[in-house]
């Protein structure tokens, strides 16, 4: 009678496992077919968009953007976020992206105040760096946390043009064995640190490619923390975040030690290392974004924003 | 019965007991036939799982996300090496945590009044470090001691990786062997005190070998987490298997190195668990033809 009541048992498992896989695999079919026409929908949309843009600004119309949250321009940047890029109303302070201090953060408003979104019609989100490369929906409309474009980012996820172009940098503590090295080659010898998935690290392996392989952190606060503990002897992060390190963080007061920025570096491509507002991969707003970018380059306020919030760096000594 | 036995029942012996809990053995052809039916299910289940999976829409995209054969050749010497600092790391701390767990242990069963203030200590320590996540013990011995720079302090990051790994787990691990202890009857310890031997010697000869024999699946279950907690040292930026992994994952989107690191984790932790289920099950049996 068990054995018989087993069967059974078996039977309607198996039949329900068959039924669940059939479904699992009916959706998904249906779900690739529903992503691929939205993303045949997007690439005409975004061609359309190109073309007429000059005669008919209607598809970057709120209304009629593919947005998270429609009617809500939905903006994600780091959890936490650091000045010079996300500052706060109170003057040191940083992380609070709704005072529109800092420059990312100011940015960010005047991108969509060309896109016709009132200030408080601005969503803020969080996410970590690298958490917003990876391949897969989104949380926001855009993303901005100093991400540099890179062939191998652009197949994942979409650019907009390049916001700023950065140079990065190498820092350290007074007296550390980094302090006053001139070349790449006085370089290799150190221990050097950055954090994981940053074009920082890549430069470190491409450009120096350090005799003790470098130590990979989670974000630039733990790179920091093995500086001060003595554990590496450099980092490199790009310049604006360097300057402010050496300024606020990096400092007698706060932590005992003194940061210096020891030098900056050529870009390693032949092409500049630039920031771009990170998308969806096939997001349709990214022509709209580009538009207001060029306006806001056109008319002088991104020059405007980087002349109040970031630093030129161009008295900084270059690795040669 | 044992030198009539074949692989049949092999199977009939242990087939319920991985699937259930054990039924008193019924006539022969009751057991073929139920062996024949979990062989069967089985294999059903197994082959539909598969096939579910293999003709799904999605498996070309999964296989070159995750199972990827060009990914994962690319992959494996990085995180293999680190898979190796890991090992490396486990034995140290295996070694040491074994050590102390049973000193504090030890401590922690002294009977009379002049042991107390070691013995609070010991419950102290117990109480305090098994209260807090292993990994805020990483970062704040990891970063936070070097950070302050003490002459004759080490600033290594393998050091203290380890190190709070030790601290730790020599908590868990002491009140696993004190467990040990305390199911020794208390028969053995008046006899052995009874004998003339000091309190110190009666632990030591007496009691601590009949407890470890005790708990030694619970230390080798021990082994198996501290096998895979050691990876939690990347946060200091210790490059080891699962931080390789991840580098390559951040680089390429490609999940494949996960999947590496995963398989030589497996590799070490299976067999062990494997052989913990084979020793309890031979120490029950010696025990029982003892007992009888």
């Amino acid at each position: 009678m068990r054995t018989k009541f087993g069967l059974i048992l078996l039977v309607v498992l198996a039949m329900v496992a068959a039924g669940c896989g059939d479904d699992d695999a009916g959706d998904t079919t249906t779900a690739t077919t529903a992503a691929a026409t939205t993303t045949t929908a997007a690439d005409t949309t975004t061609t359309t968009a190109a073309a007429t843009t000059t005669t008919e600004a209607d598809a970057c119309a709120i209304d009629q953007l593919n947005l998270v949250t429609p009617g809500t321009l939905t903006v994600a940047t780091g959890e936490p976020a650091f000045p010079p890029w996300v500052n706060s109303i109170t003057g040191g302070g940083f992380d609070d992206p709704e005072s529109k201090e800092g420059f990312e953060a100011a940015l960010a408003y005047e991108i969509a105040s060309e896109l016709g979104f009132a200030d408080d019609a601005v969503e803020w989100v969080r996410t970590t760096f690298d958490e917003a490369i990876t391949p897969g929906e989104k949380s926001f409309d855009f993303n901005l946390q100093q991400y540099s474009i890179t062939a191998a980012r652009e197949e994942v996820v979409d650019f907009s043009d390049p916001y700023y172009e950065v140079k990065q940098a190498l820092v350290t503590v007074v007296g550390s064995a980094a302090d006053g090295a001139t070349t790449i080659e006085e370089l290799k010898g150190l221990r050097l640190g950055a954090a994981i998935a940053t074009t920082s690290l890549d430069l470190i392996e491409s450009v120096i490619d350090p005799d003790t392989e470098a130590s990979v952190y989670n974000d630039n606060t733990d790179v920091q923390s093995a500086l001060i503990a003595g554990q590496i002897d450099a980092f490199v992060v790009d310049f604006p975040t360097a300057f402010f390190i050496t300024a606020v963080t990096l400092t007698v007061d706060e932590v005992g030690q003194e940061g210096v920025i020891v030098g900056q570096f050529e870009s390693p491509g032949d092409e500049p290392e630039e920031f771009g507002l990170l998308f969806a991969d096939g997001n349709p707003l990214v022509p709209c974004v580009n538009e207001a970018l060029a306006t806001l380059r056109a008319d002088g306020t991104l020059a405007a924003l980087e002349q109040q919030w970031l630093v030129s760096g161009a008295d900084v000594a270059v690795f040669g | 019965m044992t030198d009539r036995s074949t692989p049949l029942d092999e199977v009939m012996r242990r087939g319920p007991r991985l699937l259930g809990p054990r039924r008193p053995r019924g006539p022969r052809e009751e057991g073929a036939r139920s062996a024949f039916v979990a062989f069967v299910s089985t294999l059903i289940l197994v082959s539909l799982a598969l096939w579910v999976v293999l003709t799904s829409e999605a498996w070309p995209r999964v296989q070159k996300q995750f199972f990827n054969p060009s990914a994962f050749r690319e992959v494996w010497p990085d995180v293999a090496s680190g898979f190796w600092l890991d090992i490396q790391m486990f034995l140290v701390a295996e070694v040491v945590i074994l050590t102390l767990a049973l000193i504090v242990a030890m401590i922690r069963s002294l009977r009379g009044p002049a042991f107390l203030p070691i013995r609070m200590l010991a419950i102290f320590y117990i109480d305090l470090i098994r209260g807090i996540p292993v990994i805020l013990l990483i970062l704040l011995l990891g970063f936070g001691v070097p950070a302050l720079q003490l002459s004759g302090v080490p600033d290594g990051r393998l050091f203290w990786g380890v190190t709070a790994l030790v601290i730790s787990y020599t908590a868990y691990t002491s009140e696993v062997y004190r467990a040990g202890i305390e199911s020794v009857h208390e028969s053995q310890r008046m006899s052995a005190r009874s004998l003339g031997l000091t309190q110190g010697k009666t632990l030591w000869y007496v009691i601590v070998p009949q407890a470890v024999r005790n708990v030694i699946p619970a230390l080798l279950n021990g082994f198996v987490s501290l096998q895979k907690d050691v990876a939690l040292v990347y946060v200091l930026g210790i490059r080891e298997a699962v931080r390789a992994a991840q580098i390559y994952n951040a680089r390429t989107f490609n999940y494949t190195g996960y999947i590496a690191a995963a398989i030589l984790f497996l590799i070490v932790s299976v067999p062990v668990a494997r052989f913990t289920d084979w020793y309890t099950e031979r120490d029950r049996r010696r025990r029982q033809a003892m007992s009888t």
